[in-house]
């Protein structure tokens, strides 16, 4: 007999409101902070108050999947940083113009 | 077991050179990239992909594959490979892509013929299965995209998701398991925003921690509102009288109707704003009101009388006069 529970997972908000440290950011992408820097200088990522020292930058947490995005990009499609970064404004781009159009089309 | 024909998912022919394989695969890779892709099947079709490259990229596993494949058509089912398919072959230890599709584990097809692939890790029964344990690695994180009411993100709500994932078999091996997972959806949530379930993406490898499972929300259409970010809009129609003298009207919100106080003398299109009656995010957006004044029909002789009198009441009134006429 299966009595088996499928047990609730509660989701919680990547909230572009709140923040991560650099420390925090590496350890979720496996990265080193050098790599971190070099997407905050390419601008994938900007920290918060970019006129902190480099150990007390903040990120909003949504930085997170851009890193992780970056990171697919150029590993799936054998592109440099500067081409995700390049595929990642567009993709923004495009994910605005989407909604614009949904909302205009309502 | 179906067979899979790897020449056909990427569109070419059984003589094409390893250079048109890589371009080929490289074409299909970014159609098909699920972060840049919008087609419904992406990321099958990105793993598929990326499977069919696997082996093809490899002269050493597409002169295998070749030969076995000859009396084989695709999607063909009962398909086993003879015990000793591979004596004559050796694989050189490559190590797998590594790409999206290798860390979610290859079809059983592929695993049958070439072992298992975790995490961009080659695991093959020859090699020695310890070999596994002296990687740790966080698992793959996992993505998917859930569809909600606007309703929803108002109160909360629950949704069972079936999930295709790669889980740790018996054996300590990874494999492709159908899973259903009951999430709580907080409220607040805005389209294009990321849920994140912690250690419910693809398990760690050699012990490492499980990656996390990100859930993509999106608003299904909605026949009334229309939502901007946390903000909510709706157009209400009212009536020539209130829209002149004002007063209170019932508008309908996501949390329930509420009862607005309109102006006096207010015209069409005018936007009335509710604060924090929006999406209740961290930022709590607002709930617009678009007012449209709208007519009866037909207007009954009474009505007409009316108009009329209302007409010579006001005759310098140009609501045209800043399009000079």
């Amino acid at each position: 007999m299966s009595n088996q529970m499928i047990k609730s997972e509660i989701g919680v908000i990547v909230d572009e409101n709140d923040h991560i440290s650099l420390v925090k950011l590496c350890r979720s992408c496996s990265l080193p902070a050098e790599q971190i820097l070099q997407m905050v200088e390419r601008g994938v990522i900007d920290p918060i108050d970019p006129s902190a020292s480099y150990s007390h930058w903040q990120f909003s947490s949504t930085s997170l999947l851009r890193v992780k995005t970056a990171l697919r990009l150029q590993r799936d499609l054998d592109v440099n940083l500067a081409g995700a970064v390049l595929a990642l404004e567009l993709l923004d781009e495009i994910k605005q113009l989407r909604q614009q159009v949904v909302y205009l089309q309502r | 077991m179906e067979y899979k024909d790897y020449y056909k998912i990427m569109g070419i022919s059984k003589d094409a050179s390893q250079k048109e394989i890589k371009s080929a695969y490289r074409k299909l890779a970014r159609k098909y990239h699920p972060d840049v892709s919008k087609e419904k099947d992406a990321e099958e079709r990105f793993k598929e992909v990326g499977e069919a490259y696997e082996v093809l990229k490899d002269p050493e596993k597409r002169t295998a594959y070749d030969q076995l494949g000859a009396n084989w058509k695709a999607g063909q089912q009962g398909f086993q490979p003879p015990p000793d398919w591979d004596a004559g072959f050796e694989f050189h230890g490559d190590t797998f892509t590594g790409g999206s599709a290798g860390a979610e584990g290859f079809s059983d097809f592929f695993e049958s013929l070439f072992g298992h692939a975790g995490g961009g890790f080659q695991y093959r029964s020859d090699q020695g299965s310890g070999a596994g344990n002296q990687y740790q690695m966080r698992g793959e994180d996992s993505h998917a995209k859930v569809f909600v009411d606007l309703e929803d993100t108002y109160q909360g709500t629950s949704r069972s998701l079936t999930l295709r994932s790669t889980v740790m078999g018996p054996d300590g091996r990874p494999q492709l398991k159908p899973r259903t997972l009951n999430v709580k959806i907080p409220k607040g949530v805005k389209a294009g925003q990321n849920i994140r379930l912690k250690g419910q993406g693809s398990p760690g490898i050699g012990g490492g921690p499980a990656g996390d499972l990100y859930l993509e929300i999106e608003f299904n259409p909605h026949s009334m509102y229309k939502v901007d970010g946390a903000d909510v809009s709706l157009d209400v129609p009212i009536t020539p009288w209130e829209a002149a003298l004002g007063g209170k009207i019932k508008v309908p919100t996501p949390s329930g109707s509420i009862d607005l106080k309109i102006p006096a003398s207010i015209s069409s299109g005018k936007k009335m704003r509710l604060k924090g009656r929006g999406i209740p995010a961290k930022q709590a957006g607002d709930f617009y009101v678009i007012l449209m004044i709208v007519l009866p029909d037909a207007l009954n002789d009474k009505e007409k009388k009316l108009y009329q009198e209302l007409q010579q009441a006001n005759n310098h009134f140009n609501p045209r006069s800043k399009l000079g006429v």
